[in-house]
């Protein structure tokens, strides 16, 4: 059996999980939401009748905060691939509870822009901003009941290291999530 | 490995679950059956469809026809003086290119063929996943159903035409179908495109995933290429238009300015300040022109599968379809805004697309060179699929010309907008996926239902309307030529446009002649799902993989093992050969009399194939 895994065998077609390689499809959907609205905010701040603010200090705090979340999922993965119960549930629950954090730091950071005098109604250049993190902190929701869901499994002992696919699939969603922040963030500092 | 193969192919499968009507026929996870359901919502709109564009026919061509014997239909849209109303018509003609491009050529299109080919072609016992096949089916009902009801609101359906362009769209006092026709519209939309990400996601997981052993990509039938790489536009285009219908919604729920900029309405002005209407434009088109592709590379595929099977000879340049429509599923990205010429647009820029929109006509000509080259001294079975396949050629052909007029900027200027747009995408989309669809039908109807469609009758509809299309479509170019604009209630008012009126009476008798035409094709289509001749396994003797299945194939398609794949899908007429067709399923050691020197080196590789596990997929 061993001896006919040569090189020049032909690959067999299933290469990938197929639920694995669909979700990155999806990520594919989400990224070109993104990349529309952003390229429209650019196209439309090139045309002037541009409102300049301060960006809501909220940003910086929330970005920190995701970052750690994921750092807490990947651990809680770390752990789930040694069959560690203890860590794959503290990890979860520590990158769940951050995960609702970062949707406070962004309800603030509205907050802020509402303070600055910048609505959701009014010059364009305030409401791309609140389209950007509105729109991101719904998929955001979406990726929490997804670490919900694997929060549920794990407590039921159906992840560990031999069932690891659906959690690998929410890793790379939220680790994905937090890196499409991370890309609006430095876009709106770069572009304001 | 080899003994685990024997293994599983022992190994029968019963496929057949215990069905009830409901899970077999409604909430279904076959694809054979999503896509019947596919096609006969697609029939459906299509004749709504067809039924609006007849309306507003008479009233361009009948201008002084009373319309009384409509009001049972129409209601107040018919105005005391039994004329039609023009606000209405505005509706129909936006609710009919809405319907027509993305509920009959996408949906009815892409959604019926991908579906019922891909697992058929590759050899796949179903799609990646059922369950997303089936909601991507049932978000199009509901998109459907939203569609439908926004027909009969009080304020009528939305109407600023199928690209709803603001402030028109985004203003409720612009115009009555503004209102809640025009929220109906976008919340329909919003899950049309669900529908379309949900199936294409499955269908690219499919063909990356699913193949059956040895169906390389450089031996899948063009049609899976091509189904796969409109699969591939669709999920890059479709969010940038949920983008662009967010960013409306926005504007005309909560009275954001994304859109808007300074507006008097009636000398009084609108709070909006600072917005763009052309970024609409923008972010439309983006979605907007690789959607034309997107309605029109599966009906190349098709034609690709039909004109090669049906000359009886190898398609002319396997590789350089693939590469030509690679070619344009990547160009299709950067042309977008050859649709904004005179929006204001830098002129600089204008220059840069129109390059990039003429340098996009070489790969759809090196296409048409194939099907040329292909039928040339082909041993050509002109069934009714192959006549509409070559009928496509033919529309992509006179069509595709006036794109290269339309491509020049400065020509644009004179004909944008102008019924010289009109005729120019209704032959080579229009028409040329529409006949791309009906060609699908004829050819892929036995293994549909099992039966055969009349040959006689589809002869008949065929001539009836290939003629037709051109008697419609192709006087448009010279009323469009000479300025007359598009989306106009009507040529009287203007002196000008007078001395086209009898021209306008024979396109509208030429349109409903066509449209009667179709009544032959739903006789025969509903006809022989019932009655039709019982099909023989391989009616069109074809190398495809879908033709290896039973006559009736059950929820997992083959009832042994998945057959293995070994040689390109295109050999017919290998001289040498015992029959005129050596299908994919046969290996090269059983055609010794036909191999060429190359292939008997495969002989080699074959063992190595089978040594793959045989994937059974459950
Ligand atoms: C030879 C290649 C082609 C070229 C150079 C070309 C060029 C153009 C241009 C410049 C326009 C804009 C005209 C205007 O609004 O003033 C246009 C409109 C259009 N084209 Fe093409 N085209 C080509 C092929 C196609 C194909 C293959 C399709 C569809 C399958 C297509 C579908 C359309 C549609 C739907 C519109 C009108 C959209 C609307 O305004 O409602 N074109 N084309
Ligand atoms: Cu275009």
């Amino acid at each position: 059996m061993e001896n006919t895994m040569q090189l020049d065998q032909p690959k067999p077609t299933l290469s990938m999980n197929p639920k694995k390689f669909a979700l990155w499809l999806f990520i594919v959907t989400v990224v070109m939401v993104f990349a529309a609205l952003t390229s429209a905010y650019i196209v439309k701040q090139s045309e002037g009748n541009w409102l300049d603010f301060e960006l809501p200090s909220a940003f910086f705090i929330s970005s920190v905060i995701i970052v750690l979340s994921s750092i807490a999922l990947h651990w809680s993965y770390y752990a789930a691939r040694k069959d560690n119960l203890f860590g794959l549930k503290a990890g979860l629950i520590l990158s769940l509870t951050l995960g609702l954090l970062f949707l406070v730091a962004q309800y603030i950071s509205w907050v802020q822009l509402v303070e600055r005098n910048v609505y959701f109604v009014g010059n364009p250049s305030g409401s791309f901003i609140y389209v950007f993190t509105g729109l991101h902190g719904a998929h955001l929701v979406s990726g929490l009941i997804f670490i919900f869901v694997i929060i549920y499994k794990a407590f039921r002992l159906k992840i560990h290291s031999r069932s690891l696919t659906s959690f690998e699939m929410c890793l790379t969603y939220w680790h994905f999530l937090g890196a499409l922040w991370l890309y609006l963030y430095i876009f709106m500092m770069i572009n304001h | 490995m080899a003994s685990t193969a024997t293994l599983h192919g022992a190994d029968v499968h019963e496929h057949e679950h215990k069905d009830n009507f409901i899970t077999k026929y409604v909430f279904t996870t076959d694809h054979k059956t999503i896509a019947k359901q596919f096609l006969i919502t697609g029939i459906f709109w299509a004749i709504i469809g067809g039924l609006m564009s007849l309306i507003f026919r008479l009233q361009l061509g009948f201008p002084d026809m009373q319309l009384d014997w409509l009001r049972p239909f129409l209601g107040k849209w018919i105005t005391d003086a039994g004329k039609l109303d023009p606000e209405f018509y505005l509706a129909l003609v936006t609710m009919h290119g809405t319907i027509m491009v993305f509920f009959v050529l996408t949906a009815g299109l892409s959604g019926t063929f991908a579906n019922f080919l891909i697992p058929l072609q590759i050899g796949a016992r179903d799609m990646a996943s059922g369950f997303m096949n089936m909601l991507s089916y049932w978000f199009f009902f509901v998109s459907s159903v939203i569609m439908f009801v926004s027909l009969f609101i009080e304020t009528g359906p939305a109407s600023g035409g199928w690209v709803v362009y603001p402030p028109l769209s985004a203003l409720p006092q612009a115009v009555s179908g503004s209102g809640l026709g025009m929220t109906l519209w976008l919340v329909s939309m919003t899950f049309f495109i669900a529908s379309t990400l949900l199936g294409g996601i499955n269908y690219i997981a499919t063909v990356i995933n699913l193949r059956t052993r040895g169906m390389s990509f450089s031996k899948l039938p063009l049609t899976i290429w091509a189904l796969f790489l409109t699969a591939v536009i669709g999920l890059l285009s479709f969010p940038v238009l949920f983008a662009a219908a967010l960013l409306l919604v926005f504007d005309r729920s909560f009275g954001t300015s994304f859109y808007l900029s300074e507006i008097y309405i009636a000398g009084e002005a609108l709070p909006n300040i600072g917005g763009s209407p052309v970024l609409y434009q923008h972010l439309f088109w983006f979605l907007g022109h690789p959607e034309v592709y997107i309605v029109l590379l599966p009906a190349l595929g098709i034609t690709s599968e039909i004109i090669a099977t049906q000359s009886r000879k190898p398609i002319f340049g396997y590789k350089a379809m693939i590469i030509s429509m690679l070619g344009i599923a990547v160009l299709s990205f950067v042309v977008w805004a050859h649709h904004m010429f005179v929006s204001g647009l830098n002129p600089f820029l204008g220059s840069v697309f129109m390059l990039l929109t003429l340098v996009i006509a070489v790969p759809s000509a090196v296409k048409v060179f194939n099907y040329l080259t292909t039928l040339w001294k082909g041993n050509i079975i002109f069934t009714p699929a192959m006549l509409f396949s070559i009928g496509l050629v033919s529309f992509f052909i006179s069509g595709g010309l006036t794109g290269i007029f339309l491509g020049n900027a400065a020509i644009d200027i004179q004909l944008h907008d102008t019924y010289f747009v009109v005729a120019h995408f209704h032959l080579v989309m229009g028409s040329a996926s529409f006949f791309g669809l009906m060609a699908g039908v004829y050819h892929w109807f036995p293994k549909m239902f099992g039966r055969m469609m009349d040959e006689k009758l589809g002869y008949i509809h065929f001539w009836l309307t290939f003629v037709g299309v051109y008697l419609v479509f192709f006087p448009m170019h010279y009323i469009g030529i000479a300025g007359f604009p598009r989306r106009y209630y009507s040529f009287t008012s203007f002196d000008a446009f007078n001395i086209f009126a009898d021209l306008n009476t024979f396109v509208s008798i030429a349109a409903i002649a066509t449209f009667g035409a179709q009544l032959i094709f739903l006789f025969n289509f509903f006809y022989s799902m019932y009655r039709g001749r019982l099909a023989p396994a391989n009616p069109w003797n074809s190398n495809t993989l879908e033709w290896t299945t039973p006559r009736n194939p059950g929820h997992g398609n083959w009832e042994g093992e998945i057959p293995t794949v070994y040689r390109w899908p295109y050999d017919y007429s290998k001289p040498g050969a015992r029959e005129d067709f050596i299908p994919q399923h046969i290996p090269y050691s059983a055609t010794p009399e036909s191999n060429l020197p190359h292939e008997n080196e495969k002989i080699e590789e074959e063992k190595e194939i089978e040594k793959l596990p045989v994937d059974d997929q459950h």
